[in-house]
């Protein structure tokens, strides 16, 4: 569904991304796990068009999209759940949900849509007329993806959605993960929270230094020695 | 009414005819600065060209015999449209090139495009003052209050609300509205929701020259000339009404305008005329040193 070849991203001269390759495909959770700054970030908004990649291929669905606009490569169907979640604090909750739902053209299913992401998460239902910037950080991230769900994604990004939560809210957002893939939408999952992330993932990718270093499924990663060292903690 | 009350209350009508105009400008650059932090100081030019195309398009339609309002309309649509494509073309050749440049580079730019552009109408039409056709007629059913406030000022008040309130319709309902607000609260995720900034961008300039091109056409009716040298004092006094309202604030632009507008006529009436751009400028100063943020303007959002 998506690929990378030889991905190279800079910010100025310094290089982010070095010969990113990996792989997802339809119906997959894949995670990518890495410490802080090791190019995670950079990898989805290279892929979602905000920082274009300077050289390498990424193809969605066979169609190149390196180098085309963020406006084109979520009308394809890939939305992201950004690290800090990132709410529009003066907007309500309805309008931030609004807003995920921009570019779709079919209006008359989003009201089906409001219904599934409330039941998912019914206090968002609550808090509807509610300023985003007055959520807690457990709310803010339950908006932040079913904003992302409201443009109905086939491929889903979330960077580090376990970020500054609660033990207890970690684990339902980690289930509705589970959920919103299992109702057919293709996760790739960036986490520093490997445990967490490998448990519900089919297969993950180990990024170190902007350059993938490790492959393999989830079950394997969680068993390998040297991920268990040097991000579980073990 | 005695005396006292009948002055107090046409300084005051004046002041909010005056005040709506600055609010019609003050949102121009109120929405500018908050999509994209950039004081736009060639706004008060956009203004000025907006009266000149005024006067330009009555002045022929009056060759013709056309109707005073039907002049006043296609006079105000004309400004309109020629005032969005300067602004629009404004950003696109003097601010979006220096998008990623430091924050002073676009400052310079916009000072350099309101000189330029007020050389240029200077040199295109002329230095002098032009007289400006009364446009706005009298209606007689507004006779009866013409002791405190005349016609042209009742229709200038309730066209400048009227405009208002559309706008803040637009900005509250539309999807176009909403995809502004957004664009101004978060650049980097409303592009990751599809939103496409730089047409976001340049909307927000058309918008906010149309209004300019409104108050331009309006307020030259009332003063009855103009030269090219007006959207100085005009974009001064608007950039204050839009400060006191709380820069990026659409809703304290509208009321920063009308403040300013009463305040600036109270003491021109009451203390002298020549005081009224003093006081104006005093407000400015006043308001930047004790809440920077104006009336309207909320503290910093913390981003997590
Ligand atoms: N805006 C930026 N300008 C310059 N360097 C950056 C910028 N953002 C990230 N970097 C650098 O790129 C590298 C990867 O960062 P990032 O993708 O944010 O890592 P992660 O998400 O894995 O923590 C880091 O070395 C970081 O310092
Ligand atoms: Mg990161």
């Amino acid at each position: 569904m998506l690929r990378l070849r030889n991905v190279d991203t800079f910010y100025g001269n310094i290089q982010a991304l070095r010969g990113i390759c990996l792989n997802i495909e339809e119906g997959e959770i894949v995670t990518l796990i890495g410490a802080n700054g090791a190019g995670k970030t950079t990898t989805l908004m290279t892929i979602c068009g905000v920082i274009p990649p300077l050289s390498g291929t990424i193809r969605f669905r066979d169609k190149p999209i390196q180098h085309l606009p963020p406006n084109k490569i979520v009308r394809m169907g890939i939305s992201q759940v950004p690290e800090g979640r990132l709410i529009f604090p003066q907007l309500t909750v309805m309008e931030n949900l609004e807003l995920g739902a921009y570019l779709r053209t079919d209006k008359e299913n989003i009201g089906k849509d409001l219904d599934y992401i409330f039941s998912l998460f019914p206090i968002l239902a609550e808090r509807a007329k509610q300023q985003g910037g007055t959520l807690s950080g457990g709310e803010q991230q339950m908006l932040a993806i079913s904003r992302a769900l409201m443009g109905r994604p086939t491929l889903l990004l979330l960077d580090e959605p376990s970020l500054g939560l609660a033990p207890i809210i970690i684990r339902q957002i980690f289930d509705i993960i589970k959920k919103v893939n299992e109702d057919g939408t293709t996760v790739f999952l960036v986490e520093q929270n490997a445990n967490q992330a490998l448990k519900i993932a089919h297969r993950g990718y180990v990024i170190e230094n902007g350059a993938i270093m490790l492959e393999d499924s989830a079950e394997r990663l969680l068993k390998n020695e040297a991920v268990r060292k040097a991000y579980l903690g073990i | 009414m005695n005396s006292e009350l009948q002055y107090f209350f046409e300084l005051v009508f004046s002041g909010i005819t005056k005040g709506s105009i600055y609010a019609l400008i003050a949102l121009g650059y109120t929405m500018v600065y908050g999509i994209i932090e950039l004081i736009n100081f060639a706004h008060g030019e956009i203004y000025m060209i907006g009266a000149f195309t005024g006067l330009i398009v009555a002045g022929l339609l009056g060759i013709f015999g056309f109707p005073l309002l039907g002049v006043l309309a296609i006079a105000v649509i004309c400004a309109i449209i020629w005032c969005a494509a300067y602004g629009y073309t404004i950003e696109k050749v003097a601010y979006r090139p220096l998008r990623n440049a430091p924050r002073l580079s676009p400052l310079i730019s916009a000072i350099g495009m309101s000189i330029f552009l007020q050389n240029y109408v200077q040199l295109a039409q002329t230095s002098d003052f032009l007289p400006f056709p009364q446009l706005i007629p009298d209606f007689e059913f507004l006779d009866s209050i013409a002791y405190i406030v005349s016609s042209t000022d009742v229709v200038i008040i309730v066209l400048s609300a009227v405009v208002m309130t559309a706008l803040h319709c637009f900005i509250k309902y539309t999807n176009m509205g909403k995809a502004m607000r957004a664009t101004a609260q978060n650049r980097k995720m409303a592009m990751l929701l599809g939103i496409d900034a730089d047409s976001i961008i340049s909307v927000t300039f058309v918008i906010g020259s149309a209004l300019a091109a409104i108050g331009g056409v309006l307020i030259a009716s009332r003063m009855g000339s103009i030269d090219a040298y007006i959207g100085f004092l005009a974009g001064m006094k608007a950039f204050t009404a839009a400060v006191l309202g709380g820069i990026g604030s659409i809703p304290g632009a509208m009321f920063g305008g009308l403040v300013l507008g009463c305040c600036e006529n109270l003491a021109a009436g009451y203390i002298s005329s020549d005081y009224a751009d003093v006081f104006a400028f005093l407000i400015l100063v006043l308001i930047l040193t004790f809440r920077p943020s104006g009336i309207f303007g909320r503290a910093p959002v913390q981003k997590v």
